[in-house]
């Protein structure tokens, strides 16, 4: 065998290697219910759900309240599927947070709580917003 | 209204993306002619072409800064993106703050470059100038903002919009069409800062100068020069390196002084987007020098430059399109340009991989395999590995990319990445910089001594040995235990002493030659760099009172921060630090003002002096009013070593519309570490606050008492006239009673008022912030000659902070600087020779 065939091979190896890595290493999306499930039965693994935070019939964002340490907080999410989960965040609300038509959060269950390590946020287009300060 | 200079705006848009498209046509015919003189007149025309498309994207350039820093609200992006508060060098920032306005600094520095080619190429002119105008076009087309009439398709967002076209459904409009806002949104806090002027700027350049080797590839490609169009690619790969690498430091430097996360890289898609071509363009800079010298690994330099520039096209691609949305914590607007964009790198990786696939067969390839012993295998083998670095941060950053395909062909992916991106991406990456840190020793190595089995190990066993000492006394002094760490040391420390012997040696023989040496040493210090301040970052600011700060707080966060009250020092990483109060920032000058000092008014923005101070040189009377930066809060904290002091300015954004508290960092930089701290509970504002009884004393003027524990005097009462927010009558009677206090640091004033108006009596107290006390003038006794004063006092002001010690992270940075240092060396060498060959009329 020629030394670039073996490079080649090498070559192949590793990159199959990081693709494997990269699926076994992956999270994943899931509602809270399977989030749930996952907790209890020991998979402690960090999870991405997507969802909406919870609204009254005007439209407005009910439910977030402030940590003590005022750079804390937690909210409801409603997920893709409905489920209504309290959510607690160790970090000040994100900007724009309240804005934000879309949500992402990555954590874990911690019991009953749902702890989240990083809040993503899905922002309207700018075209969309409608809001102007007069 | 200022109609005309958008339309203007508009104009040049639409003239500098049909004359690209002209251009490219022109100088497609010109590059394809055979005859001299057609070939002349095409060359005429393209330039011609392209000079008024530059003239037009700097009309673009000037239009759109006219309208941000004239501020012309009823414009979107004016109104958008800036206010009349902010500086003029902000303004600027303004200006690539919308994607709009990004894909306009690449146009022009792609304008400014193309002018650069034809200038100094006169033979590739125009086939790279073909290849520049097309991609013109394309950039064009994302801020063209024009719709297909009759297939309601829109191409481009423009940034000449008016605010009433893109708030159409405001009702403002409706009943006002000529509506304009008198001030506009504003510039996102983080985003005012020196770092956010210059760093887009020069990660721009970075993105457009990689279009140069690619454009120079290609047109090698087609005109079957194949070999010719590396020499004029590589200083541009060089400066390309250079620019980006620079661009991308930049980024992580802003992230480190402004956010909080206590690191300046995050591992961010939008992060690994830049940083994976960077790689590439690295390797690609290797095989070319590789090329250059020996004449292998030509087609691997063909594969890794088309890579670059397509990798750059697919992280335009993946931060703009909103494929993302789910992925990052950037918040990507859409601009509904998905398509556009993904046609655009379609379009561009295709043409490429269907020209080197068609001429394939016709590029040369060294016929002899590269020996062991040969530095083309070593380079060959790092460049391999620097293509494999950016694959595995590749693959798991398209994850979404991945679930589009896949939910396209009907499936369903519930994939998502990494959580722990930090970790994740950092285990891989550690081993994949041990193997850089390895082959650039060894390699360049290679490079400069012809070697064989025998010569290897006379050569090698210096530097081995001395790299080990070296390496042993690290290891121990940095106290470095982890394993990965210590073999991340030594490959640091490796390549740093194998380059710093070639680099001396060369330094005796060319030292036009040592670019290599010198980057490399640059790599070396910061692998050293980032273990040290990343692997070995710790908490400094422990709670050593034994109390915890509140029960309510979680346990981490009572181990790791420290509660200080004004005026009371504690002991942290060696140092005495105390806190002494809240700090506002004036607009327009430097320095800081206690906020004690000032009261505070309707506008957020300013503030009136209540006594005369003087901060820095500038001095304010009592009265005025100083404009302020109302959203930031500066919490200044002392630390104290003998006879040094150092002040931390920790920031605080408190910022309602944005949700609550975003702080930023203060850094105390000393020579082997930074201490790196942050507050991370404050006092709040509107928080009600807890006063003590009233205690009530009767003195006489220029008497001391005790107020909070502080010394105090009355040194004078006065008949006032007016007093703010109350109308006075001729009837009525006001008197302000103003009293010093000693603090620990500086003095205080006092100013309480006491009133008659309508024969009711009125009282209005005097708060000193910073030492909690609050002073009220409770009666005037005229038979004794003294005035009965009331003393209420609370907790003093607190704030709790969160201190990290970075080490040796000045290693990193000054690695920084070596490596580019190095890119220069190496790039003005390159552009020597390609002016040598220039004069022999070769070019």
């Amino acid at each position: 065998m020629k030394k670039s065939h073996i490079l080649v091979l090498v070559v192949i190896a590793a990159a199959i290697a990081i693709i494997v890595s990269t699926a076994g290493d992956a999270s994943t999306y899931v509602g809270f219910e399977e989030a749930l499930a996952m907790s209890t039965s020991g998979n402690k693994k960090e999870i991405h759900v997507v969802g909406e935070l919870k609204k009254d019939e005007n439209g407005h964002i009910i439910g977030i309240e402030e940590g003590a340490d005022k750079v804390s907080f937690s909210f409801i999410m409603i997920d893709d599927n409905g489920k209504a989960q309290k959510v607690f965040y160790d970090e000040p609300m994100p900007s724009d947070f309240t804005r934000s038509e879309k949500v992402v959060v990555i954590g874990s269950y911690e019991n009953e709580d749902f702890k989240a390590s990083k809040i993503l946020l899905k922002c309207p287009s700018k075209y969309q917003e409608q809001k102007i300060n007069v | 209204m200022h109609y005309f200079i958008g339309d203007l705006g508009h104009l040049f848009v639409i003239t500098s993306f049909i004359t690209a498209f002209v251009t490219a046509f022109a100088y497609f015919k010109a590059t394809n002619a055979t005859a001299l003189d057609l070939k002349e007149y095409w060359l005429q025309n393209g330039k011609t072409g392209f000079y008024v498309h530059a003239a037009s994207v700097l009309g673009i350039c000037v239009t759109l800064f006219v309208i941000i820093s004239k501020h012309y609200f009823e414009y979107h992006y004016a109104y958008n993106y800036s206010d009349l508060k902010l500086p003029t060098y902000y303004l600027i920032s303004t200006f690539w703050n919308g994607q709009e306005g990004s894909f306009i600094l690449w146009m022009f520095w792609h304008a400014v470059l193309g002018i650069i080619v034809i200038h100094t190429n006169k033979f590739w002119e125009a086939p790279v100038m073909t290849i520049f105008a097309l991609v013109q076009a394309f950039l064009g087309s994302m801020i063209l903002g024009v719709v297909l009439p009759g297939l309601d398709i829109k191409i481009g967002s423009s940034p000449f919009i008016l605010l009433r076209d893109a708030m159409q459904g405001a009702p403002i409009f409706a009943a006002q069409p000529d509506f304009v806002p008198k001030d506009g949104n504003g510039l996102n806090p983080l985003l005012q800062n020196y770092w956010m002027v210059i760093h887009p700027p020069t990660l721009f350049l970075g993105f457009a100068t990689t279009l140069v080797p690619f454009s120079f590839c290609l047109a090698g490609l087609w005109l079957r020069k194949y070999k010719d169009w590396v020499r004029p690619a590589l200083p541009w790969a060089l400066f390309s390196g250079a620019i980006l690498g620079l661009g991308i430091l930049m980024g992580g430097y802003w992230a480190y002084e402004t956010l909080n996360f206590g690191g300046y890289w995050n591992w961010d898609p939008v992060e690994n987007a830049v940083y994976v071509p960077w790689l590439i363009l690295i390797a690609a800079i290797h095989t070319m020098v590789t090329y250059k010298n020996s004449e292998t690994a030509l087609k691997a330099s063909v594969i890794l430059v088309i890579a670059v520039f397509v990798l750059i096209l697919y992280s335009t691609f993946l931060t703009r399109s909103g494929v993302l949305g789910d992925a990052s914590v950037h918040s990507f607007t859409d601009l509904g340009l998905s398509g556009q964009l993904l046609i655009y790198l379609l379009f561009f990786t295709f043409v490429a991989i269907a020209l080197s696939i068609y001429r394939w067969k016709e590029i040369p390839s060294a016929e002899k395999e590269a020996s062991i012993y040969s530095r083309e295998f070593w380079i060959f083998i790092g460049a391999i590995t620097l293509c494999l670095m950016g694959f595995q941060v590749l693959m798991p950053t398209s994850i979404p990319v991945w679930n589009k395909i896949i939910t396209l062909f009907g499936g369903t992916s519930n994939l998502a990445p990494p959580a722990e991106q930090i970790t994740y991406y950092s285990k891989f990456q550690l081993w994949f910089a041990v193997a850089v840190g390895m082959l650039s020793g060894v390699g360049q190595f290679f490079w400069w001594i012809k070697i064989d089995k025998d010569r290897l190990k006379k050569e090698l066993t210096a530097p081995v040995l001395i790299a080990l000492v070296l390496f042993a006394i690290v290891i121990t002094l940095g106290q470095v235990y982890t394993f990965s760490y210590i073999v991340l040391t030594l490959a640091g420390i490796f390549t740093l002493v194998m380059n710093a012997k070639i680099l001396f040696s060369l330094l005796k023989s060319s030292p036009g030659l040592s670019g290599g040496a010198i980057a490399h040493i640059g790599i070396g210090m910061m692998l050293i760099g980032v273990m040290f301040s990343a692997g070995y970052s710790k908490v400094v600011s422990l709670n050593n009172t034994g109390m915890l700060i509140s029960k309510e707080f979680s346990e981490d966060f009572n181990r790791d921060n420290l509660l200080l009250f004004v005026n009371e020092p504690r002991t942290m990483w060696g140092y005495d630090i105390e806190y002494l109060g809240e700090r506002l920032e004036p607009r327009y000058h430097s320095g800081f003002i206690r906020k004690s000092d000032v009261s505070e008014t309707d506008d957020r923005d300013r503030v009136i002096a209540k006594f005369d101070i003087a901060v820095n040189k500038t001095a304010y009377k009592a009265k005025d009013t100083i404009d302020i930066r109302g959203e930031n809060t500066f919490y200044e904290i002392q630390l104290r070593k003998g006879n040094r002091k150092y002040t931390l300015f920790p920031r605080a954004q408190i910022n309602p519309d944005m949700g609550g508290l975003l702080v930023s960092p203060d850094i105390y930089r000393t020579v082997s570490a930074d201490l790196y701290t942050h507050v991370s509970s404050v006092m709040k504002p509107s928080e009600d606050k807890d006063w003590s009884e009233l205690e009530e004393i009767k003195i006489k003027l220029g008497q001391e008492f005790f107020a909070n524990d502080y010394v105090a005097i009355l040194q004078s009462v006065d008949r006032v006239f007016e007093v703010d927010g109350v109308q006075l009558s001729d009837a009525d009677v006001a008197v302000k009673a103003r009293i010093r206090v000693q603090g620990e640091q500086g003095e205080y004033f006092a100013e309480p008022i006491f009133l008659i108006k309508d024969k009711m009596v009125g009282r209005i107290p005097d708060e000193v912030l910073d030492l909690g006390i609050r002073i009220s003038l409770l009666n005037i006794h005229p038979e004794t000659n003294e005035f009965s004063m009331g003393i209420n006092t609370r907790q003093k002001d607190w704030v709790v902070i969160k201190a990290m010690e970075k080490p040796y992270i000045n290693v990193l940075w000054i690695g920084t600087l070596i490596l580019m240092a190095g890119f220069g060396v190496a790039m003005s060498r390159r552009i020597r020779e390609f002016r040598k060959m220039k004069e022999k009329g070769l070019e």
